[in-house]
This record gives C-alpha cells, sequence and structure tokens, in this order.
C-alpha cells in the first residue's frame, strides 16, 4: 500500500504489512489477529491525506491562475491543450457508461452465472467464453478480477482467459467508440471486433495447448460480497473511474504532444514504412494503457498512420498494457503474467496485420 | 488517493464536464451531437460523488463497510510481491486534476491558424453523386469543404458565373497571401484537419492570422500544391472581405 493510503487516521491493519507479504483479508472483513480490537481508536499520528493534499493544489493553483494561464500563451500551448482537452472530453461518455454498466454487472449479476453458462469442454469453452466479451461492457480494470474469480468457480483456465481479453476489446460500449471514431471508415469496427475475437480465442486455445495450471497462483482475493449491493455499485463506479480516468489524461497528453510537437514528417516517415509503424502503435499501445472505452479516439487522432497500424493500436491495448500486466501479475502470479503477455502481445500484432490485410 | 479525495476530483470533473456542455464551449472540443451524452455523463459522475460523500459523512457502518472493502479493491492491485508497478491506480488518479484545470482555466481555444498551418491540407474524397445546385440566393452560401470539393473535382463547373460567400479564418500563407481556411473533424478536435483556399483579388491583403472572415466572390481557376503533402489547394476570388466574429460552431 502506499503511504497516501496508511496514513488515511481511519486505516485498519497498519500491523498486517509483513515485509513483502500481500494483505490477507478474510472475506468477512474483521482485521487478522494482531491489530488493534474494534471499536479502539488506533493510535495514529495526524497526517495530512489526500484530501487535504488535492485542496491545497487546488488552492494553489487558484492562487497562481495568472502566471499559469500565461504558460498557455502561444498558439502552440493552446493547440496542445484543445487536442488535449478534446480527447478527454470525446472519451468521458464512453468511460462513464463502460464503468456504470460494469459496476451493474458485477453487483447484480451473481459469479456463478458465468460459471453455469459455459459448455464443460474446455476447447469448446474458448469460444464461447470469448464470445461472451460481447456482452460485458467493462474496462480492462475489471476483466482481471473476473476472470480470477471464474478461476476460484472452477471455470477452465482457457476460457477465462479467452474471456479476459475478450470482454474489454469486444463490448458493445468500446464498438460504438469505436464507430464515432472512425466515421468515415466503418470497416474498423467489424476489424476490431474480428481481431480482437480472433486473438482471445487464439490466446485461450494457446493456453489448453502450452498452458500449465502450476504457473497460476492466486492470491485470496474477496469480492465486494462484503458491502450492501448499492454500496458496491457506487465504490465499484467511482473506483473504475478513477483508475480509468487517470490513464486517459495520460493517453490525451500523449496523443497531444505527438499532435503538436512531434513534426507531421517524422510521423509520416514512420508511418510510411507499414510494419514498423504496426509495432510503434502496438509498442505506444502498451504503454498508455488507455481504457478501450477511450482508446479508439486516441487512434482516430493519429491520422498519419494507416488502418492497419491503428487497428494493431486497438487490439493490443486492452489485451496487454503496462497496467493489465500489473493486474496479472497481482491476480494470477508472475509465472503466468510473464508468460501469457509477451504471447498475447505477438498474437494480437499478427492478428491485426492478417486481419488489417484483409479487410482494411 | 483516499475515497474523500476521489469524490471531490469527480465531482470537479462531472462540473467541468457539465459546465462546457451547458454553454457552447463544448463545440470548441468535440461535434454538436455528443451534447446530450456530456450532460448525461457530467451528471451521473456528479452523482456518483455525492452518493459516496452522502455515506461518507451520514453512514458510519456502511462507511466502515466500504473502508474494509476499500482495501479489499486496492489490495487485488497491490498482492504483486514486489514488482514495481504497484498502485498505478490511486496515483494516476491525480491526473485527473489536469482536465478539470484546463477547462475552468485556460479553457483552450478552437483550432486556429497555428494547427491549419502545421499539416497538409486534408484529403476530401471524390463525391459519388452528382452535385447538386447551388442555393439560389445571391451570393450562394455554401461551406468551405463544399467549396473545395467542387472546385478540385468539379473544377468549378456548378459553380460558373455565381457570386459565392465563404466564412472562414484567416491562415498565413507560405511565401505570401493568406488562406481561407476552415477544419475538419472526423471524430474531435484532436483528429482535426485543415481545408484550405488560397484567396486572390486585392481585397485579401494585410489580414491577420486567426481573423474570422465573410468573403464574397467567385470561382478562380488556379490551383496550387500544398507543399506539405503535395494535394492540391483551390483560390478563390474575393471580391468582398468583412470580418465577422468567430461563429458558434467553428469546425466542419
Amino acid at each position: 500500500m502506499t503511504s497516501a493510503e496508511t496514513a488515511r487516521p481511519d486505516a485498519e491493519q497498519p500491523e498486517a504489512k509483513q515485509a513483502g507479504e500481500p494483505t490477507v483479508i478474510d472475506p468477512a472483513g474483521s482485521p487478522p489477529p494482531g491489530s488493534a480490537p474494534p471499536g479502539a481508536e488506533p493510535k495514529v499520528p495526524y497526517r495530512p491525506g489526500s484530501l487535504e493534499l488535492l485542496t491545497a493544489l487546488l488552492i494553489v493553483v487558484a492562487l497562481f491562475r495568472g502566471p499559469l494561464v500565461s504558460l498557455f500563451d502561444t498558439p502552440a500551448m493552446q493547440t496542445w491543450a484543445t487536442v488535449f482537452v478534446s480527447i478527454v472530453i470525446q472519451a468521458i461518455p464512453f468511460l462513464v457508461l463502460g464503468v456504470v454498466i460494469s459496476a451493474v454487472i458485477a453487483v447484480f449479476v451473481p459469479p456463478s452465472f458465468f460459471a453455469r453458462a459455459l459448455p464443460k469442454h474446455p476447447a469448446a469453452a474458448v469460444p464461447v467464453a470469448g464470445m461472451a466479451g460481447v456482452a460485458l461492457p467493462g474496462c480492462e480494470c475489471g476483466s482481471v478480477p473476473i476472470a480470477g474469480g471464474l478461476l476460484r468457480r472452477g471455470v477452465t483456465p482457457a476460457a477465462a482467459f479467452a474471456f479476459l481479453l475478450s470482454a474489454p476489446a469486444i463490448n458493445p460500449v468500446v464498438l460504438v467508440a469505436t464507430a464515432v471514431a472512425f466515421p468515415n471508415n466503418p470497416e474498423m469496427v467489424f476489424a476490431r471486433f474480428f481481431a480482437s475475437a480472433a486473438t482471445a480465442m487464439l490466446m485461450g486455445w494457446l493456453w489448453l495447448r502450452l498452458g500449465k495450471s502450476e504457473w497460476i497462483r492466486l492470491p485470496q482475493r474477496p469480492d465486494l460480497a462484503g458491502l450492501s449491493k448499492w454500496g458496491a455499485f457506487w465504490a465499484s463506479c467511482r473506483h473504475d473511474f478513477v483508475h480509468a480516468g487517470g490513464f486517459l489524461v495520460i493517453g490525451g497528453i500523449t496523443a497531444a504532444v505527438l499532435n503538436v510537437t512531434v513534426p507531421p514528417s517524422w510521423l509520416q516517415a514512420i508511418a510510411d514504412y507499414p510494419l514498423l509503424a504496426v509495432f510503434v502503435l502496438a509498442l505506444l499501445a502498451v504503454l498508455l494503457s488507455i481504457c478501450s472505452e477511450a482508446d479508439a479516439f486516441v487512434a482516430a487522432s493519429l491520422n498519419q498512420f494507416s488502418l492497419t497500424a491503428r487497428l494493431a493500436f486497438l487490439v493490443v491495448g486492452p489485451m496487454i498494457d503496462l497496467k493489465l500486466f500489473a493486474m496479472q501479475i497481482g491476480t494470477f502470479g508472475r509465472s503466468f503474467a510473464f508468460r501469457f503477455a509477451p504471447a498475447t502481445f505477438f498474437v494480437a500484432i499478427g492478428v491485426s496485420v492478417l486481419v488489417g490485410w484483409l479487410v482494411l | 488517493m483516499n475515497r474523500e479525495a476521489q469524490s471531490v476530483l469527480l465531482l470537479l470533473v462531472g462540473g467541468a464536464v457539465l459546465r462546457i456542455s451547458v454553454s457552447d464551449v463544448y463545440l470548441r472540443y468535440v461535434k454538436e451531437g455528443l451534447r446530450p451524452f456530456l450532460i448525461v455523463a457530467g451528471v451521473l459522475l456528479v452523482a456518483i460523488a455525492v452518493a459516496t460523500l452522502v455515506r461518507e459523512l451520514f453512514g458510519a457502518q456502511a462507511a466502515q463497510e466500504e473502508a474494509a472493502a476499500e482495501h479489499h479493491l486496492e489490495g487485488s492491485h497491490g498482492d504483486d510481491d514486489g514488482h514495481g508497478h504497484s498502485h498505478h491506480g490511486p496515483r494516476v488518479a491525480w491526473l485527473l486534476v489536469l482536465p478539470v484545470f484546463a477547462t475552468f482555466l485556460i479553457a483552450p481555444p478552437a483550432l486556429g491558424s497555428y494547427a491549419a498551418s502545421r499539416g497538409g491540407t486534408a484529403v476530401v474524397q471524390q463525391p459519388t453523386s452528382e452535385f447538386a445546385p447551388l442555393p439560389k440566393t445571391d451570393p450562394a452560401e455554401i461551406s468551405v469543404v463544399e467549396y473545395f470539393t467542387r472546385a478540385v473535382w468539379d473544377k468549378g463547373a456548378s459553380m460558373k458565373d455565381r457570386n459565392i460567400k465563404l466564412t472562414g479564418f484567416i491562415t498565413p500563407r507560405p511565401g505570401g497571401g493568406v488562406y481561407l481556411t476552415r477544419i475538419m473533424l472526423s471524430c474531435c478536435a484532436a483528429d482535426g484537419r485543415p481545408i484550405k483556399v488560397g484567396l486572390s483579388g486585392e481585397q485579401a491583403t494585410g489580414l491577420e492570422a486567426d481573423t474570422w472572415v465573410e468573403v464574397v466572390g467567385q470561382y478562380d481557376p488556379k490551383t496550387e500544391k500544398d507543399k506539405a503533402n503535395d494535394q492540391a489547394i483551390p483560390f478563390f476570388e474575393a471580391r468582398t472581405v468583412k470580418q465577422v466574429p468567430a461563429p458558434k460552431r467553428p469546425y466542419e
């Protein structure tokens, strides 16, 4: 946990942080033995928490608004700011929609539903789970814990992983966002859907052939069962939006910087080498870690690049990026993540190039 | 970043979204059709923030449960046996202040001559159907994109001997003179491409960059190549040039 978290006056288990050990909390939510007994006031000295920090930041910015605004007096900075704001504003409705629907599913759909709905035979379960991603809008943030939950309920790992990869990539919110982002190229929507679904299923089958269960290490992770339904709903919305929003801002900043500072001829030079362009954008997708509901708008702004290269950006991003990599390590362990992530990256690139060549 | 700070942040983001979508400021960044969705999204964000704060302040029991669950929720990221990428989550959230500051403090303007000079003029597809006749008014008012398309793909045949009125902003032309420009969006301002029309005639002098003007004149068969990307740029012979305030919808 970061210090900002443990500095909260209501921090409950400071003693549980043994060196390097993950916080093990039992589902009932009671503190583990050894921490302060419930009801007793923990004697934590007051340290400013995030709320105070945020307030201080707002006050400082308000006080220094003159000099800060004059920083943006040049046409270059204003253009940067306009591009940045437009990507964020364009993406917010889709992000909010995805987060709300995802929270509804997480809270009001029992996890056992997924386990019952899949065919018994693993090889058949893979495509079904892969296509189930269509029905379940949600950011990548949601799919990793859901896949972990599926594994715990006995769903075959290959199917769980196919779902993990497809749900963020082929759900309706993402497809609509893609359609809105590329109004003159509706074939991008089909290409994204097809390439993402194919990659998800290929990875599932690949796991069936080559995967070993000892690579997976599932820590104890109780879900939101400890909260009331509405409490869980609001918590899930807030948690997901705040996570995804931060990465959206990074994506917006990067796109704005590319738009304003990099000479168009450089981008054109990269874009002129098709395979290089594909690889560069795929790498960019990994670095940016943008939520899948929003990445189409960033891709649309990169108009020097071919549609195939941008397709690679859109297919790779929801399946593997820095944020997902960290979450996969957290949920399934290092052995798994270090094998699964690079494999996903290259399979996704390969499938995108193929689909792009066929369709775009 | 704790729950209260996150809620305040959501309130700010929702407030920023509502502020620009209720006024016309949003048109500088996105298309008109997004307005209802922006308003709904803003309201939802404010609702999430308020719901969390209300539970915080008035439901001590609920708040405790949520505090416990927050540990579980955050813990799923933190449990990563020491990999350097633990805790992207809450720290990254701080970045959400940036769009809030940008909208409230800077309120960046619509894209103008700087953006237009950076890129080559946009490629306009050949239209698949016949050109409709121009509006019957004199002068016929059409969009800059429309003029561009008719000039490049039809060699101005549909505009012969007609007075035409165009509205756009001024971009300096390398080598002297000016372009009448509009920015064309496919999705939002981030992917805007400029449409440039060269202005000929004596009236088209002494005009400053980013000034919005209404130009009345006739089709000029002269064309040139945009140095940035070799696309054709048509010309327009300006008879009268009138300065106008920036329109509500700056993009085409």
